[in-house]
């Protein structure tokens, strides 16, 4: 079972929302739509539902064309940000609503939402009316009628983005497990990019409206191809820096010079996580002059933001620190750990440690 | 966000379209056609071409001087009934309960009102003002004040505007209370904090929300009144003499009293594009303030 | 600004059986920044509310520098408020609604204007100061509402209901740490609720953790990672939170399913009802050698580390994978001695050295 996008575009009032694209959704794993608030993730989930028809290119489930069928004909199920159920039903009427239309036996149907239920622990409530409970079991629900379904092709537009940090943590390790034994091929758009590796399965990084990289998640977070990509998937922010190859050595616009990847002379820029600095000496690594604007500290690890000759930057750092703003600090740049995109924002090199986180 | 498209949902249009052309566009032709010919009974028409309409345009005529005092008449009413309906209504939406019990008893007495037939509230009217044996008319003159809708053209108007009023402004308070119910209870909390008094919160917020909602209360209650015809007919059959003749009720004298068919036909379709017009101008305005305000 | 103290307060909502808000005494700092944590329906934004004044404690008494609030309305208590969800005045542009606060309270007219400006240009509004607010994006609806909170020089707390939930991830950096850095230029009480607890850690001195109504810990955020004293803080805190196994202590060794025993940094007397161990999974490294043996069930890649998900006895638990460490067949769990807590029926238990 897949899923797949041949040359899809669409414009909304001359201007084009979502670039051509093609794409192939297998089954199994998730695959994880990330990108900004406004980057195409919904406009590409409601292609893919058959909400909206693309302006060109085909949509193709199993190989079959499906641009043009509608909705109802088509096997999908969709789970929003917001909790929508059907407030005057109980909970187990809710699950079985989708049942209630292809007319299956009374006895299929019990046992098809007590399993359900029984996987998203929703069997204390079922008599209950969606209102009553909390918004995670209301959200559990909504994901247990797109379950019960048996959709081939199951769509999540940030199903998580309303719900406490924990449970978000306990549904995001459940949800693929659901849905991959179901056999479906599930979509599921975030725009957190920690989500998109803990769901662990493929990212189809989005940027104003185009998909710039589509692959398993850890190999788009450690070799982005280009800087619109490892902006999508940096979170703290990615901190960048413009720079010139010349000489073949890479120039900092502060002066400070480093082993050039193999790129033509010329202007390019440099991309580096906040985890991959450091503020102790490294071996190998260069250091740069800093100010301290603001730190964080998350208990075990602390962000701290800085002034990099002009630049934003953060860095984070094991343990807790507490420097004070205006403080002087050295940022250690490892060139090894540094993606260094050319002129036209590619990556021009693979950086020598990007296999070790 | 985009809708499902698909361009067979034009033929679910046609059933209504032929509806429409059969109740309003065949009797539109029909007025057209009487509108620019004469008749002296007995079935016979002359031609009369743009006649009707420069006679009924000219307030020197006999014609064209009745329109318009019907016309001036007629406006007046309209715009008392907005300034008068339009802040009230607003009041009453303002100081209803926002929950509990209160909510649906004050619903159900504010649409009361809108319930009764536009025929009964003029027959309602026309006894309870009675200076003889109405409540209010009855009443009015134990105090010592001389009303009489009958005789006296300001009571006539007041009587009629009283009952514009009374049956109308639940509208507009329904409207507006729908408006304010859809206000999230953060932003009266925002204010709060930002030391906001009652009038600050109605411009900052309330107003603001509401102008949607206004914006038809408006279109409606100008669209009611400048069409009335019922109640004041009931009321004061548009006297004491002409005084609240009323164009709807002028018209249907020339065309049913006179049976001058080209002269109402004429009359009907000035009329009819008065309407027409404001409407435009308001939807005009409105839709460009909207797309203003979105820049 | 104002310390703020809390006397035997306690919150039932009419009708409703039981407390939203436990009783409670508290006191906290003059500028401090607090954060109150916990998952939805803990208590937190009653507590919020409370201070506010837009609720009315059922019980006990708010107090500002000592002098009783509680039945003060929000109006009076000069304390601003930043709600969920961004709340613009929609016929105002961004300078009317940054000026909205100070007019309403008669500040004249050229010190608002500059209050305005200078508020502007830390949350970077200052370009867009005369658009109509109605059209702007969520992120910036909600910097003006941040700004009007912002934006009163003489506020005895600034209180932020979960002010960044709106908001894109990347924004959120920003954000999070623009209201750092006023905190240290302006020396205000500022209290931040969420249930995201980075955004907790990050943002606050000291945060409180509150469960079911109650307070659980009040810490730093280091005492609330290295020594919760409740299983509820060390499950919340961290991602992924605290291990917690059931064990037997027997003074200085615990043991664990299947028999395993670990020794522990301190003492215990014999203890009473469910007795847990709990390491953070920071401090559980996965190894080729030492340490006990365990099943390691799948390897999550956050990309900046891994965390490998064990069994331990048929118990299960989440440890850290070393960077570079290819997964080893026969993988054994090394606990840090030092980072091992005991908890009795999910208090704290204290050792002694």
């Amino acid at each position: 079972m897949s899923v797949a996008l041949e040359g899809v575009s669409l414009s909304a009032g001359g201007r084009p929302v979502l670039h051509p694209l093609t794409l192939e959704l297998p089954s199994g794993l998730p695959n994880v739509l990330l990108g900004p608030t406004g980057s195409g993730k919904t406009t590409l989930l409601r292609l893919l539902a058959g909400l909206d028809r693309p302006d060109a290119g085909r949509i193709l489930a199993e190989g079959r064309d499906v641009t043009g069928t509608a909705v109802r004909r088509r096997s999908v199920a969709m789970v929003y940000q917001q909790f929508i159920n059907y407030p005057t039903l109980s909970v187990f009427e809710n699950i079985a609503s989708p049942l209630r239309v292809g007319r299956l036996p009374r006895a299929e149907v019990e046992s098809r939402v007590l399993e359900a239920a029984r996987l998203l622990r929703l069997e204390p409530h079922l008599k209950r009316k969606p209102l009553e409970l909390s918004g995670g079991q209301q959200q559990r629900t909504a994901i247990a009628r797109a379950l019960v379904k048996r959709a081939s092709l199951v769509l999540m537009d940030e199903p998580l983005a309303n719900l406490d940090y924990k449970l978000r943590e306990e549904l995001r390790e459940e949800l693929p497990k659901l849905f991959a034994e179901s056999g479906a091929v599930f979509v599921y758009a975030t725009t957190e990019p920690a989500e998109a590796l803990l769901l662990g399965g493929r990212v189809a990084t989005l940027s104003e409206g185009s998909v710039t990289q589509f692959g398993p998640a850890g190999e788009v977070f450690r070799r982005p191809c280009d800087l619109a990509t490892a902006r999508v998937f940096s979170d703290p922010p990615l901190n960048e820096a413009p720079a010139r190859i010349e000489g073949g050595r890479l120039r900092l616009a502060s002066g400070v010079a480093l082993p050039a990847p193999p790129l033509p002379t010329g202007a390019c820029t440099v991309g580096v996580r906040a985890h991959q600095l450091s503020l102790e000496p490294l071996e190998g690594a260069v250091p740069l002059p800093a100010t301290v604007r603001v730190s964080e500290v998350t208990g075990s690890e602390s962000y701290i933001h800085l002034d990099v000759g002009g630049l934003s930057w953060v860095v984070l750092t094991p343990g807790v620190r507490r420097p004070e703003p205006g403080d002087a600090a050295t940022v250690w740049l490892d060139p090894r750990r540094l993606l260094v995109f050319g002129e036209d924002g590619r990556l021009a090199a693979t950086p020598a440690l990007a296999e070790a986180a | 966000m985009a809708k499902p498209r698909d361009d067979r949902a034009w033929l679910l249009v046609l059933p209504v379209v032929a509806l429409v052309a059969f109740s309003a566009l065949i009797p539109v032709m029909t007025v057209v056609n009487y509108s620019v010919q004469d008749s002296f009974g007995n079935n016979e028409f002359f031609w009369n071409g743009t006649g009707w309409f420069k006679e009924l345009l000219d307030p020197s005529t006999d014609l064209g001087g009745r329109f318009f005092d019907a016309l001036w008449r007629t406006l007046l009413f309209s715009a008392l009934c907005l300034l008068i309906e339009i802040p009230l209504g607003i009041g009453v939406a303002l100081s209803m309960p926002r929950q509990g019990w209160g909510v649906s008893a004050s619903l159900v007495v504010l649409a009361l009102p809108l319930l009764i037939p536009w025929n009964v509230v003029g027959t309602i009217w026309q006894v309870f003002a009675r200076r003889d044996i109405g409540l209010l008319g009855a009443a009015v003159n134990g105090l010592g004040v001389d009303y009489n809708y009958a005789q006296d053209p300001l009571d006539a108007w007041i009587t009629v505007v009283a009952m514009d009023v009374w049956h109308w402004t639940s509208l507009v308070a329904l409207l507006c209370y729908a408006g304010l119910r859809s206000i999230p209870d953060a932003y009266y909390q925002a204010a709060r904090v930002d030391g906001a008094g009652a009038w600050a919160v109605f411009r900052a917020i309330q107003l603001p929300k509401m102008q949607r909602v206004l914006t038809i209360a408006v279109l409606l209650r100008f669209m009611d009144s400048f069409m009335i015809y019922t109640e004041p007919f009931v009321v004061t059959g548009g006297g004491p003499g002409n005084a609240t003749t009323f164009l709807s009720i002028d018209l249907v004298k020339i065309a049913l009293g006179q049976f001058d068919l080209g002269k109402a036909a004429a009359m009907s379709i000035v009329y009819n594009l008065i309407v027409l017009a404001v409407c435009w101008v308001f939807f005009a305005t409105t839709t460009r303030r909207e797309s203003e305000a979105a820049r | 600004m104002a310390r703020i103290g809390f006397e035997r307060l306690a919150h039932a909502y009419p009708g409703a059986a039981g407390y939203a808000l436990k009783p409670m005494d508290m006191d906290w700092d003059h500028a401090g920044a607090y954060a109150l944590l916990g998952p939805s329906g803990c208590g937190k934004t009653t507590l919020l509310n409370i201070i506010s004044g837009l609720l009315r404690p059922s019980e006990g008494r708010v107090l500002f520098d000592g002098r009783d609030v509680s039945s003060l309305t929000t109006e009076r208590r000069n304390v601003a408020q930043v709600f969920q969800f961004p709340v613009v005045y929609d016929t105002m542009t961004v300078r009317e609604n940054l000026a909205f606060p100070l007019r309403n309270r008669g500040v004249p007219a050229a010190a608002a204007r500059a209050r305005v400006e200078h508020v502007a240009g830390l949350l970077g509004l200052s370009e867009r100061l005369d658009r109509r607010a109605r059209n702007l994006g969520a992120d910036e609806k909600q910097k003006i509402s941040l700004g009007r909170g912002l934006v009163r020089g003489d506020v005895a707390a600034i209180l932020f209901d979960e002010p960044l939930t709106v908001i894109d991830p990347h924004l959120k950096w920003e954000l999070r740490s623009r209201l750092k850095e006023l905190h240290r230029q302006v020396p205000v009480t500022m209290i931040y609720v969420t249930h995201d607890q980075t955004e907790a850690l990050t943002f606050a001195d000291r945060v409180v953790v509150m469960s079911e109504g109650e307070v659980v810990q009040v810490g730093t955020p280091e005492a609330l990672f290295e020594r919760p004293e409740h299983t509820f803080v060390g499950h919340f805190i961290g991602s992924p939170g605290m291990n917690l196994l059931r064990c037997a202590v027997e003074g200085r060794e615990a043991v664990l399913p299947g028999g395993h025993r670990v020794g522990l940094p301190r003492a215990y007397p014999a203890l009473a009802g469910r007795v847990e161990l709990g390491i953070r999974p920071e401090f559980a490294a996965v190894s080729r050698e030492g340490g006990l043996p365990v099943t390691l069930r799948r390897v999550e890649d956050l990309g900046r580390r891994r965390i490998a998900r064990v069994e331990l006895g048929g118990s299960p638990l989440a440890a850290t994978l070393p960077e570079g460490m290819p997964v080893p067949a026969e993988p054994r769990l090394v606990l840090d001695p030092a980072r091992l807590h005991i908890y009795a029926d999910g208090r704290l238990a204290a050792g002694s050295a």
